[in-house]
């Protein structure tokens, strides 16, 4: 069987959807199309059972009751929801005053939590950023220390995006716990793929979406505790008191639906996918790294997601590099690649050199990359990244014993 | 980023790839002149190397080896393709526009234009020096430098 090109590398940025997720959601385009808040004809009372149906799959992944589940436009809206609509609840002073109260991130999360929370710094709360190690953990510990009588909220994502990396939620969830601090997770790149269980894992909020999950994009879900403590959100969008007058807004209910059928085939399938990636990802790693000198995997090598991974090569850029393996579809942390020309935060944080976060190449895999797409990756990758070396001269200045950062550079 | 044909056919087939030597050898050669701009920490660095026909003064080859994106590695190609048989005068009128311009480089990569000016400002006085000619101080009248 010939490959198919180009092949798509990049499922933390986004997954098809699933063929029976697309399946489940067609009849709720044509046939089923009424709007879940009527009450009063047959039309509505469809709609609204394939929302009800596709709550009790997204509870039972994530092992919660269908009450404390609302479904939202993606994790975007997820986190703003968690993050802002909890600091407003719990605020201890009120709009306009200093010290509304402290929140605890990290500052290699996702912009949608971190912007979020600059944006209550800059409305009288406060903020900790924590700083993760060259391992790029968040632990309980790091948490302890960051606590502060007037915390009111936790929010560190389960899995980090661009180098997989898997923080101490459950830990982290405990301690917040006994000190009666919410603790709000993005789990956009861990449910679906990884076991999960919002009362073992001591979890007050979290957001998920669709599309990271062979589900539809425009859809996600906040997951939001009842009992022990029953938290309370100040809703962001007013309206018609949609998702029990947290989130108004018409039911996006086809895009729900395959939500929920994509929840369903999770929690079926993960555990198998989990170990073939797993065992895909590392017969790339081993290969990649056996064949190119000065190159390094990013992250901890253990604690993190079984289908990512992210690997700086030395003396190429990342832009370059994706140019030359232009039917692999990956991204990178090259500042050529980003909006803000800045090379990647997240490796920054961790304390890889910008030289070598221009350098780095995130590839992640899914639920259909094949073996033959591995093996066609690795020898992509090699080929190119020789190439490239051979353009180098920070390259030849590495085989000439030149110590790169002993060099007077002229920056530009 | 979606680039043009240009910039493509560069990086797919970069023109002059390469040095005349060691940075030892190079140094202490005197008709080659060497210039080395831009950081890694920056994400591009462009080594340009020059040499010098004692007889015309003028270029008779030029090579480069650019650590850098798609574009900063076309520029400099570009440049390499350009400097061979103009006098030094001649090279030091290219002006990052054209470079621009002939590339049709998209705004948010003018700064890899920049980056092979000065490479080639840098090759040239590197040359000078080392044959004590006058290095005049050029100004950098970039056309809308992108950082």
């Amino acid at each position: 069987m010939s490959l198919k090109l180009p092949v798509y590398m990049d499922h933390a940025a986004t997954t098809p959807c699933d063929p029976r997720v697309v399946e489940a959601m067609l009849p709720y385009f044509t046939e089923r199309f009424g709007n879940s808040g009527s009450r009063n004809h047959r039309f509505g009372w469809e709609a609204e059972e394939g929302v009800d149906w596709a709550r009790e799959m997204a509870a039972k992944l994530i092992g919660s009751t269908d009450k404390e589940i609302l479904f939202t436009s993606g994790s975007t809206e997820s986190n703003n929801l968690a993050i802002k609509g909890a600091a407003y609840m719990y605020e201890k002073a009120p709009a306009g005053s200093k010290n509304r109260g402290h929140i605890i991130t990290a500052i290699h999360e996702h912009k949608a939590v971190l912007d979020p929370v600059k944006r209550l710094v800059k409305e009288g709360f406060e903020a900790t950023f924590l700083e993760p190690g060259e391992d790029g953990l968040i632990t309980a510990e790091m948490i302890a220390k960051a606590l502060r009588p007037d915390t009111i909220l936790v929010t560190i994502m389960w899995a980090n995006n661009e180098i997989g990396t898997i923080n101490e939620i459950p830990a982290i969830g405990k301690l917040c716990h006994e000190k009666g601090v919410l603790l709000h997770t993005d789990a956009t790149q861990w449910v679906g793929k990884m076991p999960t269980n919002v009362e073992t894992d001591n979890i007050d909020l979290m957001s998920w979406s669709g599309h990271k999950m062979y589900g539809p994009k425009g859809v996600g879900a906040l997951y939001v505790r009842r009992h022990r403590p029953r938290v309370r959100l100040q809703a962001l969008q007013d309206g018609g008191g949609q998702e029990r007058g947290f989130r108004s807004g018409t039911l996006n209910v086809a895009g729900i639906v395959g939500f929920g059928k994509a929840c369903e085939i999770a929690m079926n399938e993960m555990a198998a996918d989990a170990i073939r990636l797993g065992r895909l990802r590392k017969k790339l790693e081993d290969a990649l790294t056996a064949q190119i000198d000065v190159s390094k995997i990013n992250g901890h090598l253990e604690k993190r997601l079984p289908h990512i991974t992210n690997i700086s090569f030395g003396f190429v850029e990342g832009e370059g590099l994706m140019m030359a393996v232009k039917n692999i579809a990956c991204s990178s942390g090259s500042a050529c690649t980003s909006a803000s020309l800045e090379p990647s935060y997240v490796l920054k944080a961790l304390g890889v050199g910008d030289e070598l976060a221009h350098s780095s190449l995130r590839l992640s895999l899914g639920k259909w990359t094949t073996e033959e797409q591995v093996d066609y990756a690795i020898g992509e990758i090699t080929k190119a990244v020789k190439k490239l070396r051979e353009m180098s001269p920070l390259y030849d200045m590495h085989k000439e014993g030149i110590d790169l950062s002993k060099v007077e550079w002229a920056h530009h | 980023m979606a680039y043009g044909p240009k910039i493509i056919d560069h990086y797919e087939n970069p023109r002059n790839v390469g040095n005349f030597g060691s940075q030892d050898s190079m140094k202490s050669d005197k008709r080659i002149g060497v210039g080395l701009v831009g950081a890694p920490e920056c994400g591009d660095v462009m080594q340009l190397c020059i040499k010098v026909d004692e007889q015309t003064g003028k270029i008779q080859d030029a090579k480069f080896k650019t650590f850098g994106c798609g574009s900063a590695i076309a520029s400099s190609s570009l440049a390499t393709e350009w400097l061979k048989g103009k006098s030094l005068d001649e090279g030091l009128a290219i002006r990052n526009s054209d470079i621009v311009q002939e590339l049709s480089l998209p705004p948010v990569k003018i700064h890899c234009s920049v980056l092979a000016e000065d490479a080639i400002k840098a090759a040239i006085a590197d040359y000078k020096k080392k044959n004590g000619q006058a290095v005049e101080d050029h100004d950098h009248d970039h056309a809308a430098a992108g950082r």
